[in-house]
């Protein structure tokens, strides 16, 4: 399994070959939102849902053998996609790992630009919601 | 006659630039109108040579800028035709202008079980200044309701109409459908039962003609950043006798009379309620956007703005997954639409790449919203600047998202 950092260089690069129209890039965000696996109807309750300004995002986590599964879901597509983004580098990944990892993909790819700043204060939101599963699982295997 | 719209344009100088590298479509007038040229030098030219506090400097520079910040309440006067200068009292904005009405007209007239009717489409600005009244008072307020397409039921507003109705507040033009609400006739059967009307003319003020005589409105609050002015400004109309029975809503300088550590004594009208230093660059600099409708007409560019939004019509309502939100018979220039099995967020985001700033969301309309069971709309909203083949990128930009869904 490539680590966190291989997946970001992946990411990065894919989006550098988009260059620099912007509506290609949403587009393509926009698809990204498909290979979300199938959240389940039940899981879209109150409790589960980050809160965004426009846009509600629903995260669920759980783990086996030590590495944390997620799964989410999204009123709207493009927030889909980030999402995806997320799980992609975080996914089946050690408490620990996801705790320390540094998302510095964000960055490279000047996703704040692309999508604005309501969108980024929700990216923001659905890293840290993720990072906490990971402390809290953290803490139970501890335990 | 018709407007030179290429020539109107030229006196925006914020609408010539690129947003990612597309032309500028600005399409989000409802929200906020731009700035002639003439606003913004007025604005430069007060600071530069004119700033001073008005009212009771010794100086020219101040009897200067009294002479301006009054010329514009005088402006203001005219354009909705009131009938004297003193039932002009300038405030931070439409919200401000109604809070006002709530906290002093509202605290003095309104008690235990008396009622108040707002409708279905109001802005939060419109309904949680009367919630807060409401509760503190035990007063009830009671809400009309609406059709599918965006229109009050005119027959259940009589019905909730009787001797307890204290204050009919209602919006003239809805920012969030584009309904034009039949206020002449509101107001008239609000007055057979004894209860005043506040008109919310924040998005009509820039599309129809406004006469408060005619109307015999009780209030009317706008605001200037819609109107091509400057933000943290706006206005709110009161009848003389009414304004006059009010007590002062902020207490400070420029609304007193005498004041002693015993009792103070108010103002008269209009000062009564303009404490502390105005916004008075703005004031003088609104003056100039008043000039720049009046030099237009108002018939002219209500003109120009019903053909855009036919014009939108026409091209978007063919477009399959194109869903207007709001089709009454009477708006002004508004079109609330969804595309089916997108979020309005992401076409907004997705209008905004092709240079098209579109608003979206509840646009400060919640209980409208849940009325119509979506959670928010794309608003695309048209003003004098806008011309046809704006309105074509639209159509285009609709039409290739609702293609992605809708195939």
């Amino acid at each position: 399994m490539s680590t966190i950092r291989e997946i970001q260089d992946e990411i990065v690069s894919e989006f550098e070959i988009l260059g620099e129209d912007r509506e290609s890039t949403i587009f393509y965000i926009m698809e990204l939102g498909g290979n979300l696996e199938e959240f389940p109807e039940e899981e879209k309750k109150e409790e589960n849902i980050i809160k965004g300004c426009q846009s509600k995002v629903w995260l669920i986590a759980d783990e086996h053998d030590g590495k944390i599964h997620y799964k989410a879901d999204s009123n709207t597509d493009i927030t889909k996609g980030l999402i995806s983004l997320l799980i992609r580098v975080l996914n089946d990944r050690s408490p620990e790992e996801i705790i320390q990892a540094e998302l510095n993909f964000i960055n490279r790819i000047g996703m704040g630009n692309i999508i604005g700043s309501q969108r980024s204060n929700g990216l923001a939101a659905m890293i840290q919601q993720m990072k906490r599963y990971a402390l809290a699982f953290q803490t139970k295997l501890n335990t | 006659m018709s407007l030179n719209i290429d020539q109107i344009r030229g006196l925006f100088p914020v609408l010539h630039q690129e947003v990612h590298g597309k032309p500028l479509i600005y399409f989000d007038n409802a929200a906020t109108t731009q700035k002639p040229k003439a606003v913004l030098d007025s604005l430069l030219n007060y600071y530069e040579k004119d700033n001073s506090n008005i009212h009771r400097g010794a100086h020219a520079l101040a009897d200067r800028a009294t002479r301006f910040y009054e010329s514009t309440r005088e402006a203001v006067r005219d354009f909705i035709n009131a009938r004297e200068a003193a039932e002009i009292i300038f405030t931070k904005g439409t919200t401000e202008s109604i809070n006002l009405v709530a906290q002093t007209f509202g605290r003095k007239f309104i008690g235990k079980d008396d009622e108040l009717i707002i409708s279905t489409m109001e802005h939060h600005s419109n309904i949680v200044p009367w919630q807060m009244l409401c509760e503190e008072k035990g007063a009830v307020l009671k809400v009309i309701p609406i059709n599918d397409s965006g229109e009050i039921i005119y027959e259940e507003f009589e019905k909730l109409l009787s001797p307890k109705t204290k204050l009919v507040s209602i919006v003239h033009a809805s920012n969030a459908l584009g309904t034009i609400n039949p206020v002449k006739k509101i107001i008239q059967a609000a007055h057979a039962v004894g209860a005043r009307v506040l008109v919310d003319g924040a998005q009509s003020t820039s599309h129809l003609e406004i006469d408060v005589q005619d109307l015999d409105c009780d209030f009317l609050a706008f605001s200037a950043h819609k109107l091509y002015g400057p933000t943290g400004l706006g206005v709110l109309y009161g009848k003389r006798e009414v304004l006059e029975a009010m007590p002062p809503f902020l207490g400070g300088g420029e609304m007193i009379r005498e004041v002693t550590f015993e009792k103070t004594t108010y103002n008269d009208i209009p000062f009564k309620f303009e404490a502390g230093t105005p916004n008075i660059g703005d004031v003088i600099a609104f003056g100039e956007s008043l000039k720049f409708i009046k030099s237009l007409g108002k018939k002219a560019i209500k003109d120009h703005e019903d053909e855009l939004l036919s014009y939108a019509n026409e091209l978007l309502l063919p477009i399959k997954g194109f869903i207007p939100v709001g089709t009454a018979a009477e708006k002004v220039s508004v079109l609330s639409f969804n595309i089916n099995g997108m979020h309005p967020f992401d076409v907004g985001q997705m209008l905004d790449a092709k240079g098209i700033a579109v608003r979206t969301g509840h646009h400060c309309t919640q209980p409208l919203m849940q009325r119509f069971g979506i959670e928010g709309t794309v608003r695309a909203s048209f003003s004098v600047y806008n011309s046809k083949s704006e309105i074509e990128k639209l159509a285009e930009g609709v039409s290739q998202l609702a293609r992605i869904k809708n195939k």
